[in-house]
């Protein structure tokens, strides 16, 4: 249980799904900080906000549910801006979307069937140490050598314009992001990220911003506000499926967070556009690598109580 | 012979009767609200006899409240392939989302081992585990884990020498209910003891619901889901245009 005594003086606020009582600027805080970083990087922020959820003393699916809703709103609030900015690629974000919105709906699935095995917490977190060790380490790594490319040539790092991926059919023309590529490889990328987003209760941002930049080749300026885009529906359709299925979205634990998420993910967008984009990947790496780190130290440590109470399942 | 036997009798079932519990409670209705942070309920009552006050022994109150009961599945984390992960589970068939038992003496002297098997006071006897699998070895366990992790969470209470009982007459306690409290009707018993063996027994209930706001999303989450989900997205998709127009305005101006 996160605890500060200068804020849970009398705010404490009932959420009515969740049935437990928390601090309501604590969530609106939680909410805040969590936004700056979305705007900043393009990311949802679930990955962040989704294990600060269960720190607070949040049930994992009711946290899992209602942050996939917060994720709309502070998407929402962050893709508006790259729009004026004409940085979104809807073309690109429409295929994308068709996956995900597949993988959404397997991944709620499989989300309901580890939950009735007792498997689900064990599912999330070893999904988040294995996918943030992976992006974080690569994404730091290639930064690390971007920066001392740049600072060695004084010019732009070259992308890698031929690799496997152009030998596989259906291509298609991405004006906005220059590309003329087959759309099979954004369909998968679409797909993993719907998955991510149903079992982690994330937007799946930062798996799918690696992978547009260094898979899809796509430019960096229009990367974060298609994925932005892709990232709204994903988690539309993910928080009807948890509303539907297993009724754990949480509208008043929702509307605090996205209080504190939109406002932040305005702040975030404006600090993002005056950062260069090897420094933004190098920060975002890092954080990722810190909650990889948190939540694998987790599972490897002997847990204080070996035991856990669940509702009945198996029906 | 004959009226010295009903003499007996009425010697016998004179203390059984002969005391009965008069009851107040501060609240007989705990309403979870959206600023709801747990409740404290006086429980207070006095006892009603038609004849002296039996002076020896002393007359013992035992308070217990329960939520209602559900099932509830225990799992047991064990080291496999380097990680902590759920290996056995059991199912507990029956037990109580809140209990709290206030007694006026050590639990033990305020009530007998018998009589608690005969009216399941005690926290352990409220905790039914009908079968556990086979290849669960010792399913005790599982049963004492949720009676360990619920008073860790303050759900479970055993408040010994926590009623102040006056006279024999006037008995008071309080007992605190946490915030994350199960709706439903908590019985309250309250039962009055001579030398560990109850001689009057008094039920009540205490009628726990959320109400206004969070009785609405309640409802409307388990009656609509599809419209409760709708609506979350409406209010995530106006807060977020909202925020950027506010910040348009601002930079503009």
């Amino acid at each position: 249980m996160l605890h500060c005594d200068t804020l849970t003086v009398d705010m404490q606020i009932y959420l009515p799904i969740a049935e437990v009582s928390v601090n309501a600027f604590l969530l609106l805080g939680l909410g805040g900080v969590v936004g700056i970083l979305s705007g900043m990087f393009g990311v949802g922020g679930g990955f962040l906000m989704t294990p600060l959820l269960f720190f607070i003393g949040i049930p994992p699916a009711v946290a899992v549910a209602t942050e996939a809703n917060q994720i709309v709103a502070s998407s929402f609030s962050g893709v508006l801006a790259h729009f004026r900015r004409r940085s979104v690629d809807l073309k690109m974000g429409v295929v994308l979307l068709i996956g995900g919105l597949v993988g959404a709906a397997c991944g709620v699935m499989l989300f309901n069937y580890l939950k009735s095995m007792g498997q689900v917490d064990l599912l999330v977190k070893l999904c988040y140490v294995v996918f943030l060790g992976i992006i974080g380490g690569l994404m730091f790594i290639e930064s690390l050598n971007a920066i001392r490319r740049s600072r060695k040539n004084g010019g732009v790092a070259k992308r890698k314009k031929h690799n496997w991926i152009h030998g596989l059919p259906f291509k298609m023309r991405f004006r906005v992001s220059g590309l003329y590529i087959s759309v099979i490889p954004p369909l998968i990328v679409g797909f993993c990220v719907g998955v991510l987003a149903a079992i982690m209760g994330v937007g799946g941002g930062f798996i799918m911003v690696p992978a547009m930049i260094y898979l899809l080749g796509m430019p960096t300026k229009v990367v974060v506000g298609t994925s932005l885009f892709q990232i709204i529906f994903v988690t539309a359709f993910t928080t009807l499926l948890h509303a539907t299925t297993n009724y754990t979205v949480d509208m008043a634990l929702a509307v605090l967070l996205l209080i504190g998420g939109v406002i932040g993910a305005q702040i975030g967008t404006r600090i993002g556009t005056k950062l260069k984009a090897e420094q933004l990947r190098i920060l975002l790496a890092m954080m990722v690598l810190v909650v990889c780190g948190k939540l694998a130290f987790d599972l490897l440590v002997m847990p204080s109580e070996l035991y856990s109470l669940g509702p009945s399942g198996g029906h | 012979m004959i009226t010295r036997l009903i003499a007996l009798l009425t010697l016998l079932s004179t203390p059984l009767m002969a005391e009965e519990v008069v009851l107040g409670l501060s609240q007989n209705r705990v309403a979870i609200t959206a600023n709801f942070d747990g409740s404290e309920i006086l429980i207070f009552g006095a006892v009603k006899r038609e004849s002296e006050i039996q002076q020896e022994p002393p007359l013992e109150v035992v308070i217990a409240i329960a939520g209602p009961s559900k099932p509830v599945t225990v799992r047991y984390k064990q080291k496999k392939f380097g990680i902590w992960i759920n290996t056995e589970s059991v199912e507990v068939d029956e037990a109580p989302s809140f209990y709290a038992v206030a007694t006026s003496k050590p639990f033990d002297e305020a009530m007998n081992h018998v009589n608690d098997l005969r009216y399941k006071v005690s926290i352990p006897r409220m905790i039914r585990s009908v079968g556990a699998p086979m290849d669960v070895s010792n399913p005790q366990r599982f049963s004492e884990a949720v009676m360990r992790i619920r008073s860790n969470n303050g759900l479970y209470q055993l408040r010994e020498n926590s009623v102040s009982v006056d006279q024999q007459t006037l008995f008071r306690t309080s007992v605190k209910m946490p915030a994350n409290l199960t709706e439903g009707d908590y019985v309250t018993r309250i039962f009055l003891t001579r030398g560990g063996e109850v001689v009057s027994q008094f039920e009540t209930t205490i009628d726990v619901s959320k109400v206004g706001l969070e009785r609405w999303l309640y409802n409307l989450s388990r009656q609509q889901p599809l419209y409760y989900g709708l609506l979350s997205l409406a209010i995530a998709i106006a807060a977020g245009w909202g925020a950027s127009a506010v910040f348009r305005i601002f930079r503009q101006g």
